[in-house]
């Protein structure tokens, strides 16, 4: 590929990423030999306070921020006993933290009340807070993104389940004209605080309008902000700051992954919304991954490593707005860049990645950046067809062999 | 009505059969190859099956104004029981007709020539406050009157006139209280203008200028205001009627002495939002007051084309909501709708809906011109002779608490000022560039910093491709 280098300005400190200036229209693009030295950037973990301070971390203090931290995928509590529990579980314990420490907060759904949920995340919830702040609605997707909206304007916390991401694509109008826009058109007056939840993505032969992957149509929407969950910790995690978050926040999570067990920490904590994460950190590829993939990548990762690679796995978390920071800082030191996704080909969040990343750290990359997504096929039923549209870890490891010659 | 059907079931299921019309009910006079229509029956629409002569068809014109046939059979004692509760059966096949042969009157407390029609049911209404109505409505006429000319002569990029809905917008306001909250559409300034929003407030926003509590971010009469409980306007239509629904569930878990009141046009209630809206406040039990404008025209698209119910009023009773069907040109009448709406919905936290009858006098906008679609004699009619605000003035004036003089005094004063306030938000400058990326979040994200910060540094390097006064 050409080596058409934007001139870079000075020197990038260690622990800054992309340059401010390669935004504006460069007056020129010269061709540069390609860099001498390699510029090694350790990819920062813990509680580094620089870091944080570019990641403006906005919630209060009493709780332990979580850091892109390498370890805590694997073990969970570094500190005290810790308890075990699934993925659902862990959602349904931090809605309920949150309920019990805001009466704001409430939630709105089709079957959420004494059904407890169609994953069971809400589970209990009616019997403790009551019919009216675990509300069964009627089925209409767009009347209480709608509702949830009109309270979040009055004062209160809507969490809004959409028993599957799909079917918000029915409140779409609300979600994108009104949620995202009311904040900024009010200038300002009215504010918003819902959490828009639901499970997404390929399920075991679900069929094709349960099986989609929502976040490719609302990345774009001004105002909201995305992230997925994939371990029972960040799940957590997420959840509380999601709803302590004064913006929308679409929290997506994955039909498969409602069964993962894990041990999480006893005392409080939260997730940082627009944090990715350090799942294993490596040196010769950087893997982009979220939510569901980010086990396909680790199971790749194993055979991998038999084979002498050595992968940095992030899961991403932050869909909108992606943490270019941790990402940068595995790009500098690793100059190759896979993303495994279950979206489609198509306008997926593949595809803005991989622009984010050529736009700002086109100077970092030996290769160009490759992206494995699903085809851009409704997702069939059948399930062989289906495992085929879904990437695969075979195919995760021929891309990085294929990456790293 | 000489239509027999078949008793025998026998006779009816090998018919079915036969004809494998098992879905179609069928009625056949067997004695004679023709059945008889009276003539309401003719004029209903019917479905003819090119295969045969059999033909769908409601039966029992019904006398009575109920939109639900009484069975007048002695099988209504006994009761079945279905998810819902019981049900009584008949075996009567009886066909809801599809519309009344009477249309829901029309609740209306003064008369055309502005008197109380005798013994009419209604909130009194003292001096000051009839009198403080009537300022109201010809201010709202004097504003819609200047803004459109403003408009016109490219002062502003667009406006909206309520003009012959004053009464609407004016005594539904005076019948809430200002801990109600409301969820316009975008004919309702009147509201607003009620609960003290200044003339200089909406010329600002009509500017997009600093001072607009919207930060220019929206086009004009897209007002919003968090401290008159004025919800900010949002284009896309009914989309306020959900979130009313969320409203008034937030009001009833806070257990406020306030509801929700949300407007909607004839029109908008064709937007799967209105069902949705209703549905929702109904089985929630809120408190909202829904107000249907029915003017007549959504834009260019007239209300026979719009649906084939009796107006708006008849929906109410299929959600479970009390309604009421009042003269929108009445002041009166709408302020004592809303105001027996309004303790309603709070002290018996239930949906209300009011269907205003009115008619849209004005433009559906500056960007439109509805001669083209409407007579101008039509469009004069209304003007001239239903004019609401002609009609309270006659009311007011004829209880001695409104005089010529007064009404000269108003009206010259209220044109000043708005002209001062045009001049004055014209000339006021416009947000900075910052602006354009505040409040898309709470705190400003990196992404947006960064676009910031190469749209600034565009500005600061080709100053002369950018307007003069376009501050950073």
């Amino acid at each position: 590929m050409a080596a058409r280098i934007h001139v870079g300005a000075g020197a990038a400190t260690a622990l800054s990423t992309f340059n401010s200036k390669k935004l504006v229209a460069p007056p020129s693009r010269t061709n540069l030999p390609a860099r001498s030295s390699k510029r090694y950037i350790v990819a920062a973990a813990g509680s580094d306070g620089s870091k944080k301070s570019l990641l403006r971390v906005r919630h209060s203090q009493k709780l332990i921020a979580n850091a892109a931290v390498a370890t805590k995928a694997e073990t969970s509590a570094t500190t005290g006993t810790g308890h075990e529990l699934l993925l659902f579980e862990a959602l349904q314990e931090g809605l309920e933290e949150e309920m019990d420490r805001d009466p704001h907060v409430c939630v709105m759904g089709e079957d959420v009340g004494h059904y407890g949920g169609s994953y069971k995340v809400t589970k209990g919830l009616a019997d403790k807070f009551g019919d009216l702040r675990v509300l069964d609605t009627p089925i209409c997707e767009n009347a209480f993104t709608g509702m949830g909206i009109g309270a979040a304007m009055t004062g209160l916390r809507p969490v809004i389940e959409g028993m599957n991401m799909g079917f918000l694509l029915l409140a779409f109008n609300q979600i994108s004209n009104n949620c995202g826009m009311l904040h900024y058109t009010s200038g300002g007056q009215f504010t918003i605080p819902v959490v828009i939840r639901g499970p997404g993505g390929v399920g075991r032969q679900l069929g094709a309008e349960h099986s989609q992957r929502l976040e490719s149509y609302f990345q774009s929407i001004p105002g909201i902000q995305m992230v997925a969950c994939s371990t029972p910790y960040n799940a957590k995690g997420l959840m509380k700051a999601a709803i302590r978050s004064e913006n929308p926040v679409i929290l997506f999570e994955h039909v498969l992954l409602y069964n993962l067990k894990e041990k999480i920490p006893d005392e409080e904590y939260i997730c940082n919304l627009e944090e990715a994460e350090m799942v294993r950190p490596g040196e010769h590829i950087t893997i982009l991954t979220y939510s569901r993939m980010r086990y396909h990548v680790m199971q790749a990762a194993k055979t991998l490593v038999n084979k002498g690679y050595d992968p940095e796995v992030i899961d991403i978390r932050s869909l909108k707005p992606f943490d270019l920071h941790t990402i940068g800082n595995s790009v500098k030191k690793t100059h190759r860049v896979l993303i495994v996704e279950e979206c489609m080909r198509t306008g997926g969040i593949g595809a803005s990645l991989t622009a984010a990343i050529n736009e700002n750290f086109h100077d970092y990359l030996d290769a160009p950046v490759m992206c494995l997504s699903s085809q851009d096929v409704p997702t069939p039923y059948a399930g062989t067809l289906e495992e085929w549209t879904v990437v695969q870890p075979a195919q995760i490891v021929t891309a990085v062999e294929q990456l790293c010659q | 009505m000489a239509i027999w059907f078949a008793r025998s079931r026998n006779l009816v299921s090998s018919l079915r059969q036969n004809l494998g019309l098992s879905a179609i009910l069928i009625k056949r006079n067997y004695t004679s190859p023709r059945p008889v229509f009276t003539n309401y029956q003719l004029s209903s629409r019917v479905f003819l099956n090119p295969f045969t002569s059999f033909r769908h068809e409601s039966t029992a014109v019904e006398t009575q104004p109920d939109l639900v046939q009484q069975s007048d059979h002695e099988d209504d004692a006994q009761e079945l029981d279905f998810p819902g509760g019981k049900v009584g059966y008949t075996s009567e096949m009886k066909f809801i007709p599809e519309s009344s042969s009477r249309r829901i009157p029309c609740y209306r407390v003064l008369n055309e020539h502005g008197s109380i029609i005798p013994n009419s049911d209604h909130v009194p209404v003292s001096e000051k406050l009839a009198v403080r109505m009537y300022e109201q409505m010809a201010t709202l006429q004097v504003m819609d009157h200047i803004f459109y000319e403003a408009q016109r002569q490219g002062r502003i990029s667009f406006y909206l006139t309520s003009v012959g809905e004053e009464a609407i917008n004016i005594a539904s306001a005076a019948a809430l209280s200002p801990e109600d909250v409301v969820l316009p559409q975008y004919r309702e300034p009147g509201v607003l203008l009620w609960r003290g929003f200044t003339l200089e407030e909406f010329a600002n926003q009509c500017f997009g200028n600093k001072a607009d509590y919207g930060k220019g971010r929206q086009m004009p009469i897209h007002y919003g205001s968090n401290q008159h409980n004025y919800f900010t306007v949002s284009s896309p239509i009914a989309t306020q009627l959900p979130q009313a629904a969320g409203v008034g569930y937030a009001l009833k878990m806070e257990k406020k002495n306030a509801c929700a009141v949300t407007f909607i046009g004839d029109g908008g209630t064709s937007e799967g939002d209105f069902h949705a809206g209703l549905n929702f406040a109904a089985v929630m039990e809120a408190p909202v007051v829904f107000i249907c404008r029915n003017n007549g025209w959504a834009i260019s698209t007239h209300i026979s084309e719009q649906f084939r119910s009796d107006g708006i009023v008849v929906k109410g009773q299929a959600y479970g909501i009390r309604s009421i069907r009042v003269d929108g040109n009445d002041a009166l009448a709408v302020y004592s709708a809303v105001r027996s709406a309004r303790e309603m919905a709070v002290t018996e936290q239930r949906p209300v809906l009011i269907e205003m009858m009115t008619y849209r006098v004005g433009h559906h906008s500056t960007s439109d011109d509805s001669t083209k679609y409407r007579e101008a004699d039509e469009i004069q009619y209304w003007k001239m002779s239903r004019n609401p605000v002609n009609r309270f003035k006659k009311w007011v004036e004829d209880n001695g608490w409104w005089s010529e003089e007064d009404e000269s005094k108003l009206r010259s004063s209220t044109r000043k000022q708005l002209l001062q306030a045009i001049q004055a938000a014209e000339k006021w400058e416009k947000q900075p560039l910052t602006e354009l990326f505040n409040d898309v979040y709470d705190v400003k994200t990196k992404n947006l910093e960064e676009q910031e910060h190469g749209l600034k540094e565009l500005v600061e390097k080709q100053p002369q491709d950018y307007p003069p006064g376009f501050h950073i």
